[in-house]
């Protein structure tokens, strides 16, 4: 191992200390045992157990939880699916445009998406709720999935499909038991991409979400409007920490995935 | 090899399995299979022979259903199969690129086809079973295909085609990747098959010795067109023309203006101030018409002296000599620059050749060994 140098030193202690203060902070008030955000009186978890009894925070968190889960399963149907048809389905009318349209909601101030879908529920006629916001999440993730899928798709050997059905699938056995299978990962990454955009969306829920059903962005946003409190911080520490294994735990799958490929590469190797 | 004479493509009340009515597939503005018709029968081992992007892999998969012609009707045991989708046709495929699925193993790759006919589990693991051992690849059944070497992943891609015993089996260069004592093997082995299940095969090649080896009858392309269709062996001694000749095997093309003579004879002026050379064809050439001499280095002979009565004999000097093991061929320049290739079995110990590099010889060969072409 290298030593580093001294400006490499204090570039990383920088980098880092700029953005990870703010969360440390916020992290080491939690456990601040005072009503008050700025005085420090000693360690207390209490809050955290404060936050249990919180229903409003309680009911926030099963709404987000719900509707995380629900668009972003929807929004992977849906994208896998306009990508499927995008890369595979030939060339038909009007496909270049598809295709380009696709990416709009990427560019699109999340306002404007927000409010144009307000108006269309209020013009349907549906009432804002749960269902609004899954909806809305929905429209807008399914193009991220597309895009992650479509970029797996395009490097997709064809001919793979082409065996299948030969073989005897139908066309819809061949997505199932070969396409499918073969793209999985691109699949799920699409998936977790999707639920993370719903977890902390705030502009677009706003818009959409009914009096009954806030999502915990919102009702965070709300209440530090009227003062951060150190159930905030807490119930902030939570959300980290989900974040921070799920990421860790994501990188661990990846890599203990690379490991077995590079074990098997080598078996291959050793076998000719 | 075949014991009984089978030759279905003399008989003309046969009924060919596979039928292509003048057939065009365009690609954009790109014409890949010209204007084509030609008939395959029920049993044959029928070779596809051509240069790169000659169109043979698009046959190929205009009859495993993945083109569909632009022009013409390909028919398919007397069904026009235009439209029929490729798991309802009873044509199996093995893919030019193996398309081996990289997420299963090699067993339930050669069991995938046998699968979705869903056929009693015992059945699928005895025909598997058979396949690996066929293919050889009994201690590989568990690895994915990334575990296995080249030529063992070519022969999971022909024992999944095979799994099936299908009707017809499409073939796309099935054995390039495998080496010379295997390759032999399986080309048996496949012909072993086809013995046994009557299955008709179509098989893309560009090895022409392996076309010569397996096929009932072989079909030369170029540029999405049949050159011409025949056995092996007439493919070989009577090409139909110089394109023919010169693809398949080795030849020497010596041009020259036709004398007819008697009893189908012709003399040929191939060279200022040399004898005309002596050929008989059955096909007529006029007096003055150009025409092709087309001789195999095999029927070439190499002597020191000028061979007595030979009808054919042109002299030359040893340029360069190519060492083939049982075979060697020599290339005799004559006067005129011109190069002659001639083919000898090595009989005797090498050390012992008659000739060497410049070493003045007589080539001779007799007036049935070359075949005269028109162009
Ligand atoms: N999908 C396609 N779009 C455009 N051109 C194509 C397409 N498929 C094939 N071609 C063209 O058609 C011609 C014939 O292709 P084909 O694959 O049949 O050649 P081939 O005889 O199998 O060659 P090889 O021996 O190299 O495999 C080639 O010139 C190729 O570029
Ligand atoms: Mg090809």
């Amino acid at each position: 191992m290298n030593r580093l140098s001294w400006f490499n030193t204090v570039s990383l202690t920088l980098g880092f200390a700029f953005l990870y203060i703010p969360m440390v902070i916020l992290v080491i008030f939690s456990f601040n045992a005072s009503k008050l955000v700025t005085v420090w009186a000693g360690f207390s978890t209490k809050w955290y157990g404060e936050l249990l009894g919180n229903e409003a925070f309680l009911d926030a968190a099963w709404v987000t939880l719900k509707v995380a889960v629900l668009s972003s399963s929807i929004a992977t149907v849906l994208g896998t699916m306009a990508a499927y048809v995008l890369v595979r389905g030939g060339r038909f009318l009007g496909r270049t445009l598809f295709s380009g349209m696709i990416y709009a909601p990427l560019v699109m101030p999340e306002v404007i998406t927000g409010l144009s879908l307000l108006l269309l529920f209020i013009g349907i006629g549906l009432d804002r709720g749960v269902l609004t916001i899954v909806l809305a999440h929905t429209t807008f993730s399914m193009c991220y999935v597309s895009v992650v899928v479509s970029s797996r798709l395009v490097t997709f050997d064809k001919s793979l499909e082409e065996a299948a059905l030969d073989l005897g699938c139908s066309p819809a056995q061949a997505f199932r038991l070969v396409t499918l299978p073969i793209i999985a990962p691109a699949v799920i990454s699409g998936w977790l991409l999707a639920f993370t955009l719903s977890l902390d969306d705030l502009v677009i829920a706003s818009f959409t979400a009914g009096p009954s059903s806030t999502t915990l962005p919102i009702k965070i946003f709300s209440a530090v409007r009227l003062g951060v409190s150190p159930e905030i911080n807490a119930l902030s520490t939570v959300m980290i920490s989900i974040v921070t294994v799920g990421v860790i735990a994501a990188s661990l799958v990846s890599k203990r995935s690379m490991v077995r490929q590079q074990k098997d590469e080598q078996e291959a190797a050793r076998a000719q | 090899m075949q014991s009984t004479v089978f030759t279905p493509w003399e008989d003309p009340d046969a009924k060919p399995l596979i039928r292509f009515q003048n057939v065009t597939k365009r690609f954009g503005t790109f014409t890949a299979i010209d204007d084509l018709s030609l008939d395959i029968y029920e049993r044959e081992f029928f070779a596809l022979l051509g240069p790169s992007g000659c169109g043979k892999t698009t046959m190929m998969r205009m009859l495993g259903g993945f083109e569909t012609p632009t022009e013409g009707r390909i028919e398919l045991a007397g069904k026009d199969i235009v439209g029929v989708p490729p798991n309802k046709r009873a044509v199996n495929m093995m893919f030019q690129s193996y398309a081996l699925f990289p997420h299963l193993s090699v067993w339930d790759n050669i069991a995938f086809g046998l699968r979705r006919d869903k056929r009693p589990k015992a059945e699928i693991e005895a025909r598997v079973a058979e396949m690996l051992k066929l293919t050889r690849l009994e201690k590989f059944a568990g690895r994915k295909p990334h575990q296995i070497s080249g030529g063992q992943r070519q022969r999971v891609a022909l024992a999944r085609s095979l799994a099936k015993a299908p009707k017809l089996l499409l073939l796309d260069e099935p054995l390039g990747a495998l080496d010379a004592k295997l390759r032999q093997d399986t080309q048996f082995e496949l012909m072993d098959i086809q013995e046994k299940t009557g299955t008709t095969f179509v098989i893309v090649t560009h090895d022409q010795e392996e076309a010569m080896t397996v096929a009932s009858r072989v079909a030369v392309m170029d540029e999405g067109k049949l050159i011409q269709v025949a056995t092996p062996d007439r493919i070989y001694e009577s090409p139909a023309n110089v394109y023919v000749a010169d693809f398949i095997g080795d030849v020497n093309i010596i041009e020259g203006r036709a004398t007819p003579g008697e009893d189908d004879t012709y003399a040929i002026d191939w060279a200022e101030g040399e004898v005309p050379l002596q050929a008989t064809s059955a096909t007529r050439f006029d007096k003055g018409q150009t025409c092709y001499l087309a001789i195999r280095p095999e029927k070439v002979t190499i002597s020191t002296d000028r061979p007595e009565g030979a009808v054919n004999a042109v002299q030359g000097k040893v340029l360069d000599i190519a060492y083939l093991g049982n075979l060697s061929t020599y290339h005799v320049e004559l006067p005129s620059g011109m190069v002659i290739k001639a083919q000898t079995a090595n009989t005797r110990r090498i050390s012992r050749r008659s000739f060497t590099w410049e070493d003045p010889v007589w080539l001779s060969w007799t007036v049935t060994g070359g075949v005269l072409l028109a162009g």
